[in-house]
């Protein structure tokens, strides 16, 4: 099987080859044929590509331990979504999961692009193509075959690191690689447009739902990484500002930028220069973010142990940086903006500072990253930042984001006139201060978490009042009911009602930041029988009883289990269990350090976190790490909400569109009929 | 004023905003990462790197690790093969960290004028992690 999964390799890094030759010479030699070739050989490499992850599956379900891969990460008595998840736990894997995922994408773009765009299909196939062939070449030169055999066979295999012995981490690595890996596709049609200079809004549309599907992909594998720092680290919390995490936060960033800037390219033909900088950019960092999580070159405990893995990339970085730059300085007479700015009481003078505030907070994390390096170049010294920089320049930026969250959309494009700023501002911003006020009187006195609730509290108002407004007009209108109204409103308008799902997700997830500030901890030694209480910190008392140690084997580790009784206010509540794990392999052999796994107690108010740290020598004295987390479950919320507004906005086609709304959705614009007749209602349209 | 001149007084105000957060930021919360050598000579020239936030990045001297579980205290010893010291940490440390073998962490703190480096923060990386250990396998 690794010799026609190797075979598979080399084929599709030569017709890969092939495909970006025929591509790039097709239009200048004008022979249509070769970039008809182009694409069929793009398609090629994926199947030669889909043939080799097959073969890599095989050998792990398969326990060939003659594989160096498949004994370096699974071993017998893995349980067997691991062994398949461990396709891409691992350097070598995941760099071929990198290549499948690629070309699968160019694949389906290849084949759900509209023929309108059709003169960019050839250079897509190219750049996508190239992109693959870079990954491929890791492989076969780089030092990370995964097919690589070793010289003898070893009865079991190491076994999975059981930190990755987590449902979180089956699906987080490949979340967060389909977000990298699909920006690709709007790169490749960025630069199809530049080389085809083809650069009107068309190449926009085309890549409309590639960027909000890696966008989507992006923000689900950042808040499952943060789901599975907290239930499996042990520290308690779910963002450290660690590099790796910063580097996934990178591309969300200047994606989320794009996201909003394109909206005035398709309505002003402004922006042309920036959009494309941002596509570039995005594709640079998710390169980057590859590079920092395989190369080593600044410390984090996500990383990758160092390899050489990491100059392939840092080349290949480079390379895609000169040559995307390049291409677009020389076509930057061709992307003259058709419409300058008219008011700074517009959308687009909203949307322009959400797109500063964006990329500066992508500046300052990318510095903060980086720091460590570029000091030790100019001064000699390293020099680290940690979280207490992050947060202090982050705050600040997300609060004024936040505000921005809720103003643009409030605002019409053009210039918005003082009696419409009131109509459509009055009540958000009673609502913010209300709330503000409220937990003031409350006894919250902490300025910064004060202002952030009074701010999520005016986003929240214009939403409120978005949707209350158009369901009224749609009642009015077409004489529905409520329900039917507000369904049939969002159906109609998804890009519009779907982006307010995801902006109240936003301010969910900065409340439950927010509340990150009022945790508490307190680290206890108990003996059987001994309790200790601690204070939450909306002032109720919980009270934690040790029960006692337990020590038991279950398939692949032994365990010894701490239980607490749990009582809120004197009553019993529950029992949470936290465990220290030994894993072992088929032979009983002892297999990493033992792992701890937190206990926890989830609420909507508070969870309870418990990690067990250890026994006192032989007793059943236990010492513990107690933490009373405020709001934590709402970052899962606002995930799985953001997950829905996402699929809303790039849910296909219309329920029963009229045929004029369907010709203009498929022409691209958000615009639909409807939308067009609340907009007018409403005082703008997004 | 045209409406591109206030964007752009708008757009100054915030970038300029930006860098003085950052730099102040920097300045405020730029913590040193040294080896425990550069630490060792720093300290020999200027003695404010005494009892001062620091990082540090080294190895675990193998079998120096002392674990009181009842107290949650940890004491070890960590080096760069050329200059050691003992750091003492309350709290927990991550699954990862062991003296085992060779493992590299990272620890924050400061060191006292006794010589012992009280850590507030200890990371782990663990070399094994991911890769290395049957490649060596395969050339020995």
């Amino acid at each position: 099987m690794t010799l026609l999964g190797q075979f598979s390799l080399w084929v599709a890094l030569l017709l890969g080859l092939w495909a970006a030759g025929m591509a790039f010479v097709s239009p200048w030699q004008d022979r249509p044929e070769f970039a008809a070739s182009a694409i069929r050989s793009a398609f090629g490499v994926w199947v030669a590509l889909l043939v080799a992850a097959v073969c890599l599956w095989k050998g792990l379900l398969s326990h060939d331990f003659n594989i160096e891969y498949v004994a370096a990460y699974t071993s017998r008595n893995l349980p067997t979504s691991y062994v398949f998840s461990a396709f891409w736990a691992g350097q070598k894997g995941s760099l071929l999961f990198w290549a499948v995922v690629l070309s699968t994408f160019g694949a389906l773009a290849q084949l759900t692009t509209s023929r309108r765009y059709e003169d960019l299909l050839p250079y897509v196939a190219g750049v996508t193509s190239l992109v693959v062939v870079f990954f491929i070449s890791v492989m076969l030169f780089g030092g990370a075959n995964p097919f690589e055999r070793l010289p003898f066979t070893p009865p079991d295999g190491r076994g999975l690191n059981p930190q990755l012995q987590n449902p979180g981490m089956v699906i987080h690595p490949p979340m967060l690689y389909l977000g990298y890996i699909s920006i690709t596709i709007p790169f490749a049609f960025a630069i199809a447009a530049l080389l085809s200079r083809r650069l009107d809004t068309g190449w926009i549309h085309a890549i409309r739902k590639w960027t909000l599907l890696s966008w989507l992909f992006l923000s689900v594998g950042i808040t499952l990484g943060m789901w599975w720092a907290y239930v499996e680290l042990g520290w308690g919390g779910y963002w450290a500002w660690d590099p790796v995490e910063n580097a996934s936060l990178l591309p969300w960033l200047t994606m989320s930028a794009f996201l909003h800037s394109v909206m005035i390219q398709e309505k002003r033909g402004m922006l042309k220069r920036w959009n494309l900088s941002l596509i570039v950019a995005s594709f640079l960092l998710s390169l980057f973010g590859t590079f920092i999580t395989r190369s080593g070159v600044i410390a984090s405990v996500h990383s990758f142990t160092q390899s050489n893995v990491g100059f392939f990339f840092a080349g290949f970085l480079f390379v895609a940086a000169v040559v995307s730059f390049t291409l677009l300085y020389t076509r930057w007479p061709l992307l003259k903006p058709e419409a300058a700015l008219e008011s700074m009481a517009s959308r687009e003078a909203a949307f322009l500072f959400n797109n500063l505030v964006f990329v500066g907070i992508a500046f300052s994390v990318l510095w903060g990253t980086l720091f460590p390096i570029l000091s030790e170049w100019v001064r000699g010294t390293k020099i680290t930042v940690g979280p207490p920089f992050f947060n202090r320049v982050n705050v600040p930026l997300g609060i004024l984001l936040l505000a921005l969250t809720g103003i643009g959309p409030l605002i019409a494009w053009r210039k918005a006139s003082t009696a419409n700023l009131k109509r459509q501002f009055r009540l958000p911003i009673a609502t913010g201060l209300l709330g503000g006020g409220v937990l003031f009187a409350m006894g919250l006195h902490d300025l910064y978490v004060l202002v952030a609730l009074t701010i999520a509290g005016f986003v929240l108002g214009t939403v409120a009042q978005e949707f209350y407004r158009g369901v009224r007009a749609r009642m009015r209108m077409h004489g529905e009911s409520v329900p039917m109204a507000f369904v049939e409103l969002i159906a109609k308008n998804r890009r519009r009602y779907g982006g307010y799902v995801v902006h109240v997700a936003m301010v969910i997830y900065f409340v439950a930041f927010a509340g990150s500030a009022f945790k508490v901890t307190k680290e206890a030694t108990l003996k059987p029988g001994e309790s200790t209480t601690l204070k939450s910190p909306f002032g109720h008392t919980y009270t934690f009883t040790h029960l006692g140690v337990s020590q038991y084997t279950a398939f692949n580790r032994n365990v010894s289990a701490a239980s607490l009784e749990l009582a809120l206010d004197g009553k019993k509540i529950d029992v949470i269990r936290a465990e220290k794990r030994q894993h072992v392999d088929s032979f009983g052999q002892k297999l990493f350090e033992p792992s701890t796994e937190v206990g926890i107690r989830s609420g909507l108010r508070e969870d309870v976190y418990v990690v067990y740290a250890g026994s006192v020598s032989g007793t059943e004295e236990a010492s513990f790490a107690l933490s009373i987390n405020p709001l934590v479950w709402w970052v899962w919320f606002a995930g799985v909400l953001l997950v829905i507004g996402g699929l809303v906005t790039m849910w296909p086609g219309g329920w029963a569109p009229a045929p004029v709304a369907r010709r203009q959705v498929q022409a691209g614009f958000a615009v639909t009929l409807v939308e067009s007749e609340i907009g007018t209602a409403t005082g703008g349209e997004g | 004023m045209r409406a591109g001149t206030k964007f752009f007084i708008g757009a100054s105000i915030i970038t300029l905003g930006v860098t003085m957060l950052i730099v102040q930021g920097v300045k405020q919360t730029g913590v040193y990462f040294l080896t425990p050598t550069e630490l060792v000579e720093r300290t020999k020239t200027d003695a404010t790197f005494y009892d001062y936030g620091i990082k540090v990045g080294a190895k675990v001297v193998p079998g120096s690790v002392r674990r009181n579980p009842k107290a949650q205290q940890i004491d070890f010893r960590v080096s760069d093969g050329k200059n050691e010291f003992p750091v003492s940490y309350h709290g927990i440390v991550p699954d990862t960290f062991t003296d085992a073998n060779d493992i590299e962490v990272i620890v924050e703190g400061k060191l006292g004028h006794d010589g012992v480096f009280r850590a507030t923060e200890v990371l782990a990386k663990c070399g094994s992690r991911y890769e290395a250990e049957f490649k060596k396998g395969k050339r020995a």
